[in-house]
């Protein structure tokens, strides 16, 4: 007797594993975790190591590695250089540029798109017909294809037509103004588009969080005799808090990946002044071919990326 | 009895739609218009409705090839994505097996991945892979980046279903992967409908990926077309315009449409009205 007992009690681990061998369990979870594992690893994971690996490299993408030896030549197919690569780009005035640019990109769309996005939100997050019609509207520009929002917009601000023709009418101008081929004013309008494009979207989120709150403290604060701003600072934006740091999230996660929206406005031009960090890493990494310099910039947007990520999610969006 | 608030509140949202509004009626318009009148009156009605335009993109084989080869990688994407991604998040929702924890966290890396960051080393492993040009090229990325945030909702939903349900199948000696296709995701559609919104969304807007791994015309997404219809007619801003409004109408009226799906996925709750 005392000893069938020992068997019953065997350690846990290996009962628990028997059980799920019994039961189907880890057929199932052999069948049904491996093909997802293995696509993300193949197609995110590796491809950002293999970034880190190539950094140091000056490689056209000719062979499979940069270290791999050519039997033809007797040499790798890249060469090893180093930091290299990392200080031609912190040197690269174009890179600088596009760093300052991408700052912008995130700045705007905290200072300017957020609170755009709340009162906006403010304004239509009651439930009722006309407000469900606006709503649509203004989220009208996120579903819009970045590409195509660029295009329209390439023709709004074309110097012989569109709204910049009409400005320098009124404003009696000899001459066109191309505002997409000039300097400050290019990344300007593409900051423009972007409130333009995202707004609906943050808007969109204030509103979920909106609607989350319980009408009873509005009510209790409305008896108490809170005014509508009052309202407004002292409840719901505290309330609001959640949603907020999400917005501010994605408008920085968001905004450290612009690029469908500056190939057709100004493929980064004139003169390299309108890039962001992926459109830089695209012209200067993937059109020239140089696979060791475009991963180094890959590198330095991952870093930025994850660190952003990880200090937010520890610090800011703690506890939530 | 209107108050002046809400005068006040209405014209601000008016402005506010009228600029929303206006370029894209341009846009509509312009296909309208001949080249001349673009130039004159580039967001009036038009004064002579020509559809010379719009009947020459419409009749283009080319055109259509675009919109086909844009639904299928999308439609491809929305498929594995929800497969893989729901198969998965079934796994950690119902079972507890050994380095789950750490699979789980190890997928949600991709949450906070700037997607364009190794987008070099990935198109060396689409081309070595011999996937280059295909569709396969732009779908398989895509569905590796879409899994990560589908797998975080699929798991969420799925730990909220009754236990019961499948204690009850499992007495009439029905297994897991039995279970989770018969009773689990036919059970799971308002979760299915918003991923599978969110990933066609996405799938169907993006040109980044397929600028980098299709280089044959033919096999080009409409993102990629526009392009090169902007680049070929770049004195006629009346048929890029065209081509912009009749790729967008369909995409429009279908997001729109799903909209609450779209925000669910981005809230990661559900909205009212």
């Amino acid at each position: 007797m005392l000893v069938s007992e020992g068997v019953a009690a065997a350690p846990p681990r290996e009962s628990a594993f028997q059980r799920m061998m019994a039961n189907g369990q880890l057929k199932m979870v052999l069948i049904f975790v491996p093909p997802a594992i293995l696509i993300f690893t193949v197609f995110v994971i590796l491809p950002m190591i293999q970034a880190g690996l190539f950094s140091p490299y000056k490689w056209s993408g000719y062979g499979p590695v940069p270290w791999a030896l050519n039997e033809d030549t007797g040499r790798t197919f890249g060469r090893w250089i180093g930091t290299t690569n990392f200080e031609r780009m912190m040197s690269h005035s174009a890179f600088k540029q596009s760093l300052v640019n991408t700052l912008l990109v995130i700045g705007v769309s905290i200072a300017i798109q957020l609170p755009l996005a709340m009162t906006l939100a403010l304004m239509i997050y009651r439930s009722s017909r006309i407000n469900t019609v606006f709503r649509l509207i203004f989220f009208l520009p996120y579903v819009m294809a970045e590409v195509a929002t660029g295009l329209i917009f390439s023709f709004v601000l074309d110097g012989n037509y569109g709204l910049s023709r009409s400005f320098a009418d009124l404003m009696g101008w000899e001459k066109a103004f191309f505002p997409l081929a000039e300097k400050p004013w290019a990344f300007y309008c593409i900051l423009g588009v972007i409130v333009w494009k995202y707004f609906g979207f943050h808007m969109m989120i204030f509103i979920a969080g909106l609607q989350s709150i319980s009408s009873e403290v509005l009510e209790a604060a409305k008896i108490d005799g809170a005014k509508t701003l009052q309202s407004v600072f002292l409840i719901k934006l505290p309330l609001l808090w959640p949603s907020i740091t999400i917005s501010v999230f994605y408008a920085v996660l968001g905004g450290l990946q612009v690029f469908d929206l500056v190939m057709p406005m100004t493929a980064g031009g004139p003169s390299n002044s309108s890039h962001t960090l992926v459109s830089y890493l695209y012209n200067f990494g993937f059109i020239r071919l140089n696979i060791g310099f475009g991963s180094a910039v890959g590198v330095f947007l991952f870093v930025v990326g994850v660190a952003f990520a990880f200090l937010y999610r520890n610090t800011v969006q703690r506890g939530q | 009895m209107i108050s002046w608030k809400e005068v006040g509140r209405i014209a601000t949202l008016l402005f506010v739609s009228s600029l929303i509004l206006i370029p894209l009626s341009a846009t509509v318009l312009g296909g309208f218009k001949t080249t001349g009148e673009m130039r004159v009156s580039p967001f009036g009605w038009p004064r002579e409705w020509i559809t010379e335009v719009y009947v020459e993109i419409l009749r283009d084989p080319q055109f259509w090839t675009y919109l086909w080869n844009s639904l299928v990688i999308s439609l491809l994407t929305v498929f594995l994505t929800l497969i893989l991604g729901s198969m998965a998040a079934y796994a950690f929702a119902q079972a507890k097996f050994f380095g789950a924890n750490f699979l789980y966290s190890y997928l949600l890396l991709g949450l906070m991945f700037p997607f364009a960051a190794a987008i070099l080393p990935l198109f060396l492993t689409v081309r070595d892979m011999g996937i280059l040009d295909t569709p396969w090229g732009v779908i398989l990325p895509q569905v590796a980046f879409g899994l990560a945030f589908s797998i975080m909702f699929f798991r969420t939903f799925f730990k909220q279903m009754p236990d019961e349900l499948f204690e009850a199948a499992r007495v009439d000696g029905c297994g897991y992967i039995r279970f989770f296709f018969l009773f689990t995701l036919p059970l799971s559609t308002p979760i299915l409908a918003t991923i599978a919104t969110f990933v066609f969304v996405q799938s169907w807007n993006n040109y980044l990926l397929p600028l980098i791994m299709l280089n044959d015309r033919d096999g080009y997404t409409w993102t990629l077309g526009a392009m090169d219809y902007r680049g070929e007619y770049s004195w006629a801003w009346n048929r890029t315009l065209a081509f912009v409004s009749a790729t967008l109408a369909p995409a429009v009226v279908f997001f729109l449409a799903a909209q609450k799906y779209i925000v669910a996925g981005l809230t990661g709750g559900a909205v009212k009205g």
